[in-house]
């Protein structure tokens, strides 16, 4: 008798990712694009508390898809890590980079050791710091359920609909746009990408920013009569 | 802390202070163990003060530390933003205040981040309550700290002052209150000034003219030195955030009540 029992790790991997596919796949859709100002976090999310886009750090956003227990948790552990960072070293030394890293290792781990994948995909946005020279470029790092990890320039999109999300941006997208016309994008974009052909609801946007002017913790979330005025213009 | 460790935090709840202690304790450091080093003359801040005024709260503090009768430094910071709405004004042992100052802010922020919103302003000057038991251990070696916490209580619309023992008693204050060697001064002096519904020009002269009056009183305690340019530190607390008086209108109004108290003294002036 041969071994019943034996699954090729092949095959393993591959139902794995199906299942976290499957997972990421039920949810909503988000972009983070180099702007003007800094960078704009937009996502589709009915819900006002329970959020999708968090601040890390002075200059690091994190946003994520998928179940949400699980990139809450991704979230806080970003937290924990650059607040340490910070407290340990200098606020300096927190970096996207190494955050990013350290989510790529950890998610990619759980890929491989548990037999559930986490369902998630996450962003890790910094904005670039304008007070020394040689230190004003952005940085976006997507990671993704299996770990992998990659960096974008310009614009980079995660959930279940991201591949038509990545085209309708695409179209559009340019570099240096002000906030109002990114966000309309967004807007446009998330809506087409989830099949409906209207854009979001204002009401259904959560939007944040990593606004360079602002003087020390650059993220901000945007009220709904923020989001509602920046569209209407 | 390696990478590898990263995510291995045990602790899973939202207070900064009690992450360091459960998953970093190499970075959670006991003021205690100095116990022997309390009795040398070690760094002291003197007197820092907050009055609360029409649209907030002011906070302010002379920029002197003291080592024993010696000069530890002449420009330290004793009062500090802990976050958009609170400020922290420190009097005592300069190594573990400043610290704890520091610790008091990355804690409210990270509670921020972590449950998505601020504590309230009484949360916050009771998390500095636990701090400050926390240090008791090294306070009753020395090394005391004893803070002012005062913000803007957004749910209240007005300003809050509190004050604190060495046992993190904490005490909130009406109208104004001082800490340090020169808060006796300070103190009366304030008690001579505050009016009900100051305006912030009132309050910045009220804040000046105490730590005047203490510097005058007390050697620990720093005025103005117009030499070194260094003046007093003073910070404002209000609905749309902190803000710091600018050197210049320090200077001026510093001029103003020294001209003030000149001409009163050659007799001429005001009433004689």
């Amino acid at each position: 008798m041969s071994m019943p029992f034996y699954v090729s790790p092949e095959q393993l991997m591959q139902d794995k990712a199906a299942y976290a596919r499957k997972g990421i796949g039920r949810g909503k859709s988000i972009v983070a694009m180099e702007i003007q100002e800094g960078i704009l976090l937009a996502a589709e999310n009915p819900s006002s508390s329970l959020s999708k886009i968090g601040e890390i750090y002075d200059r690091i956003a994190f946003a994520g898809v998928g179940k949400f227990s699980e990139f809450d948790q991704l979230r806080k552990l970003g937290v924990r890590y650059a607040d340490t960072m910070g407290y340990a070293y200098s606020r300096d030394d927190v970096r996207a980079k190494a955050l990013a890293k350290a989510y790529s290792q950890a998610i990619g781990e759980v890929f491989t050791r548990e037999l559930k994948p986490l369902e998630v995909e996450v962003i890790v946005a910094e904005v670039g710091d304008d007070r020394f020279a040689g230190h004003e470029a952005n940085s976006l790092y997507k990671v993704t359920f299996d770990g992998s990890i990659q960096d974008h320039r310009g614009f980079c999109v995660i959930g279940g609909t991201a591949d038509e999300l990545q085209t309708q941006i695409r179209r559009d997208y340019r570099e240096g746009m002000p906030l109002g016309d990114a966000l309309r994008l967004a807007q446009g974009a998330l809506g087409r990408a989830s099949g409906t052909d209207q854009p979001v609801a204002p009401g259904n946007l959560e939007v944040c920013v990593l606004d360079r002017s602002r003087p020390r913790r650059k993220f901000r979330r945007l009220t709904a009569d923020e989001v509602a005025t920046l569209l209407a213009r | 802390m390696g990478g590898d460790l990263l995510f291995r935090h045990r602790y899973q709840g939202s207070s900064f202070t009690e992450l360091l202690k459960v998953d970093y304790p190499h970075l959670d450091f006991d003021w205690s163990a100095l116990a022997g080093l309390a009795r040398e003359p070690l760094p002291h801040g003197t007197t820092v003060l907050a009055v609360r005024y029409r649209d907030g709260v002011l906070v302010a503090g002379d920029r002197l530390a003291t080592a024993g009768n010696a000069v530890a430094s002449r420009d330290v910071q004793k009062v500090f933003p802990a976050d958009r709405h609170s400020l922290i004004a420190i009097a005592g042992a300069a190594g573990p205040a400043i610290e704890m100052a520091r610790l008091m802010s990355i804690e409210l922020e990270h509670y921020e981040k972590i449950e998505g919103e601020a504590l309230e302003l009484e949360g916050k000057a009771n998390k500095l309550s636990q701090m400050i038991r926390q240090n008791l251990p090294a306070a009753m070696q020395g090394l005391v700290v004893v803070p002012i916490f005062a913000g803007y209580d957004t749910r209240r619309r007005r300003g809050r002052i509190w004050k604190y023992d060495i046992t993190g008693g904490r005490y909130e204050e009406a109208d104004f209150d001082s800490t340090g060697s020169g808060s006796v001064y300070a103190r009366e002096s304030l008690k001579k000034s505050f009016r009900e519904g100051m305006d912030r020009d009132e309050a910045l002269r009220a804040a000046m003219q105490a730590l005047l009056d203490a510097a005058d009183e007390d050697r620990a305690t720093g005025g103005v030195d117009l030499l070194r340019r260094i003046y007093p530190l003073v910070q404002i607390c209000t609905a749309e955030g902190i803000e710091e008086i600018p050197d210049e209108r320090l200077d001026a109004l510093y001029r103003e009540l020294v001209d003030e108290q000149a001409r009163a003294r050659s007799g001429g002036g005001a009433g004689s």
